[in-house]
């Protein structure tokens, strides 16, 4: 006997989401933060001031100079030099561009693995589930920086068993969510319809599953690019993460170490800063994202 | 004087998306001892109406108009520590959802004994005998025991009179039950009905009954009040309307009663559905699904006497007898 | 059970893991050393057995307590991991101690009134206590309070006096200050996990219709607040912080580098690197005995914590 009001069907679920997250001032700022430096990232070959790399260009006499002075080469160091004579301002810039590589690059490899992983689990259930549910239990209750030690540990430095190691260590969490969204949509009507349509299983779960479990694996997704990027920074500050030739900022920061208690803070700080900013850009972003997409504090 | 008279209430809901109009302009009072059965189906306002009475109104809602006098004081209003006194106190509430309205992590004792302290000075030992002797009241066997359990220890109905319990707890003036009955199968509902029945007839408790069972209505009630999209469409003793119901929307309600159909014969409904109640359409809100609509509905009609003590919101009522 | 088998899969791991990383005997025997030398530190390290067998007397040997000698130190792996446990035991749970203290009047307020300027101000703050790293953080607090104000100690681990036979730095003044920045450091991430927690919480229970009955008989907001809506979050609170634990002793490998501080941790950072496998694996077998005994405790409390569960158990 009761009948539901119908509500008027005003605008899109992408707009409404798109709207909901500028609702939120700081998560409008952090995408633009995240976007400037993403092009800065990007375009550094183009922008630096200097070559840090190249040891050619590179004066030691230059090394040590404080913020906002002018190096031999007639360039301004807006941020000083480090004690090899490099310009911190081109540094950080070169920097990011190795940071946010492997932040991205290992989320975006670890959310295909685990993702993948997830909806196989998922879709398949049974041993194949229960198998790959023990894995994801088993990596995360390990802690993430002794698994990445240990596993830099057994390969070696260098960027590319970074990477590795980061995707090692994060698809586990890609897994779960998604795992968890499919086994919902999996018993919905529509998924039903597919199967008894004799649909392709891969075409099930990559066209019909996957769209579905979309949100949720969004926002693991930008909380995760985060999460590398500070991981990867920890790994090479702590002396086993990129070679000393390309220096994420996570080295940048390492290098400026022992001369903060001598005062020479720059070495340190402004590549922290950076670091920083990225990746509470990227934080503010998710959480909006998180708040905007969880079902459970609609009314 | 009325326990309860409730002047031109209305209560809107200012939400990103627009402004719902969810109670709009309800009058109505309840006499000393008296059962005013709210009828109406989702979204027709009723539960915000309730919730209106008792002051639990959230935001982004608010009450934008009108009066509610509780023995003689107006409520609207009135500053949150003084309603917080009358809460629990004379006006108490029943919920629909038992399993949710008890807090899962505290005893029972606990939360019956909070609500005694809330409003008496009396020490822990007194404030336990009087919620031992309200479990009693309501039917609870072996209350000591039963004080000392979580409240997912019970079986739904239990749940429902241990709220019950609450509610007698300070003898409220007026007890507002939000469609106590809903969440429970039909035999304890028999059974928590007369039990309530019983109690108000002994203790001159006025009582809201909110559902959308007329059926539960029927059997309960003095007065009724019908309400669709946000407002009173009809009103009157509750034999009168149920026998000779003059709105169309009521005439539909009780047409659609399974047990009024004649079987074989394809059962009655009102076509269509509510409209949302952000954009309601001028005029009379029920003209939609209505085959008596025509021109004279496009303005909303005032709720008029049309017998004595008869209201109903309508220009085409059905003034005949309902065909057997 | 469940733990002894993962114990078992953790040994085996570890072993083969850490057995094949790189080859100690470039490292621990210097490079002119003559074949005969070579041979004498091989056998002396067990080093030439075939790897089942090293595994075998690896196991044989942890049963009774005896995870190898450090190929740096030269004295048993297991004790020298004893002797920086307090260490690092006291940093875990001073920051433990400080989340929770920061954490829950800030989350609690956060979540009470969720639209004010305060509430969006901690939540910001929040954001940024979880994206800082932890070891730049470390450096910020040396620079501001220990270079530039110079009111706390920048490096190392203060005095110590002993309770039950063991050094603890918390004990004396001197220790308490040594151990502020560090602590701090330590418990930024789990301040704002906690106050994210519970504002969570906090929005979800305010929301829940026991809440509204609560207020509809008439209890005041104060009882409200501190007994319904508290007592439900602090089961996940508490779960998680529970469980976080394990990982912040694992963590404090990072903030034990930052401040020189004397444990578990920088002993681990300094083993991988000149590769003294003993310690390596000795210090993996503690961390995952103790990520059992913590789950196992948290398994304990939340059965106290929730009813719900406590007596399903029982029926």
């Amino acid at each position: 006997m009761s009948a539901t009001a119908v509500a008027p069907q005003v605008e899109t679920p992408f707009r409404r989401f798109v709207s909901e997250f500028c609702a939120s001032p700081l998560a409008v700022g952090g995408f633009v933060v995240f976007v400037i430096i993403a092009l800065v990232a990007i375009l550094a070959p183009w922008i630096a001031p200097q070559n840090p790399y190249d040891l050619a260009v590179l004066d030691i006499m230059d090394g040590r100079l404080e913020p906002g002075s002018v190096g031999g080469s007639g360039i301004t160091h807006w941020l000083g030099t480090d004690d090899q004579g490099r310009d911190m301002l081109s540094g950080i810039m070169y920097g990011l561009r190795i940071s946010l590589m492997v932040g991205v690059g290992s989320a975006l490899i670890a959310c295909l693995v685990g993702a993948s992983l997830g909806l196989l689990a998922a879709y398949a259930g049974g041993r194949t589930d229960t198998v790959i549910m023990r894995l994801v239990d088993l990596q995360l209750s390990f802690p993430t920086i002794l698994a990445a030690l240990m596993i830099l540990a057994f390969l070696g430095k260098g960027i590319f068993n970074v990477v590795i190691a980061l995707v090692i260590v994060e698809w586990a969490y890609y897994a779960r969510t998604v795992r968890g969204s499919a086994l919902v949509e999996r018993r919905r009507e529509y998924i039903e319809a597919a199967v008894c349509l004799a649909l392709p299983t891969r075409r099930i779960l990559f066209n019909h599953l996957l769209p579905n479990c979309l949100p949720p694996l969004i926002v693991v997704g930008t909380m995760q690019i985060a999460r590398a990027i500070a991981l990867e920074a920890t790994l090479s500050f702590l002396g086993l993460g990129v070679p000393i030739t390309e220096p994420s900022l996570g080295l940048l920061i390492a290098n400026g170490y022992e001369y903060m208690l001598s005062g020479k803070y720059w070495i340190s700080f402004y590549p922290g800063i950076a670091l920083l900013v990225t990746i509470v850009a990227i934080n503010l972003m998710g959480d909006q994202m998180r708040d905007v997409l969880n079902p459970r504090l609609k009314k | 004087m009325n326990t309860l008279e409730v002047r031109g209430l209305s209560t809107h809901f200012f939400t990103r998306a627009g402004v719902v109009k969810a109670v709009e302009d309800v009058s109505f009072s309840v006499g000393r001892g008296k059962v005013m059965g709210l009828v109406g189906e989702s979204g027709s306002g009723k539960t915000v109406t309730g919730f209106s009475v008792i002051g639990l109104v959230d935001a982004p809602g608010r009450i934008v108009s009108g009066e509610i006098l509780f023995k003689g004081r107006n409520l609207v209003g009135m500053g949150e520590e003084e309603l917080r006194d009358l809460r629990g106190n004379r006006i108490a509430m029943i919920f629909q959802d038992p399993m949710m309205t008890l807090n899962p992590v505290l005893r029972v004792d606990t939360q019956m004994i909070e609500t005694v302290q809330a409003h008496q000075r009396v020490d822990r030992e007194t404030a336990r005998q009087r919620a031992r002797d309200a479990l009693g009241m309501v039917g609870i066997p072996s209350p000591d025991e039963r004080l000392k359990s979580y409240p997912h220890q019970f079986s739904g109905g239990m749940r429902q009179r241990v709220a019950i319990a609450i509610a007698l707890l300070h003898q409220p003036d007026l007890i507002i039950a939000d469609e106590p009955t809903t969440a429970l199968d039909v035999t304890i509902q028999g059974q928590i009905l007369a039990e309530v029945q019983k109690l108000a007839a002994n203790t001159g408790t006025s009582l809201i009954w909110i559902t959308h069972d007329l059926s539960v209505v029927a059997g309960l009630a003095d007065d009724i009040a019908v309400m669709y999209a946000g407002r009173i469409v009809e009103q009157g003793s509750v034999d009168q309307v149920l026998d000779v119901p003059f709105h169309p929307y009521t005439h539909g309600l009780i047409g659609s009663v399974p047990s009024r159909n004649k079987r074989g014969v394809p059962l009655r409904q009102i076509p269509g559905t509510t409209p949302s109640l952000m954009s309601l359409p001028p005029g009379c809100a029920f003209k939609t699904r209505c085959e008596r609509a025509d021109a004279a509905c496009e303005t909303m009609p005032a709720l008029a006497e049309i017998a004595t003590g008869r209201f109903a919101r309508c220009v085409h009522p059905h003034i005949e007898t309902l065909p057997a | 059970m469940q733990s002894g088998f993962v114990l078992v899969a953790m040994s085996l791991l570890v072993f083969l893991g850490v057995y094949a990383v790189g080859d100690p005997i470039e490292i621990l025997i210097s490079p002119d050393a003559d074949q005969i030398e070579k041979e004498r530190a091989i056998r002396a390290l067990g080093l030439d057995l075939p790897l089942w067998q090293q595994y075998l007397v690896f196991v044989g040997k942890a049963l009774q307590g005896d995870l190898g000698r450090s190929f740096v130190f030269n004295e048993p792996a297991i004790q020298l991991i004893l002797q920086r446990m307090p260490a690092t035991l006291e940093l875990a749970f001073g920051s433990m101690f400080l989340s929770i203290l920061i954490g829950l009047p800030l989350g609690l307020y956060a979540g009470l009134r969720p639209n004010g300027a305060l509430s969006k101000g901690i939540m910001a703050g929040s954001i940024l206590g979880f994206s800082l790293p932890t070891f730049w953080v470390g450096l910020m607090l040396i620079m501001v309070f220990a270079v530039q104000l110079g009111w706390l100690p920048s490096t190392g681990r203060g005095d110590t006096a002993l309770l039950f036979g063991i050094p603890w730095s918390f004990l004396t003044l001197d220790g308490l200050s040594h151990i502020l920045l560090p602590a701090i450091n330590l418990s930024l991430f789990k301040i704002s996990l906690v106050i994210r927690l519970t504002r969570a919480g906090v929005r979800e229970t305010m929301l829940m219709d026991y809440v509204k009955f609560a207020r509809a008989k008439g209890l005041s907001p104060f009882r409200v607040t501190f007994v319904h809506v508290f007592k439900n979050i602090m089961i996940p609170v508490v779960t998680v912080v529970g469980l976080e634990l394990g990982g912040t002793i694992a963590f404090s490998v990072v903030t034990e580098s930052v401040f020189a501080w004397p444990g578990m941790g920088k002993l681990i950072i300094d083993s991988i690197n000149v590769l003294d496998r003993p310690v390596i694996v000795a210090y993996l077998m503690m961390i995952v005995l103790m990520f059992i005994i913590i789950n196992l405790a948290v398994d304990i409390l939340y059965t106290v914590l929730d009813p719900r569960v406590r007596l399903e158990a029982k029926a």
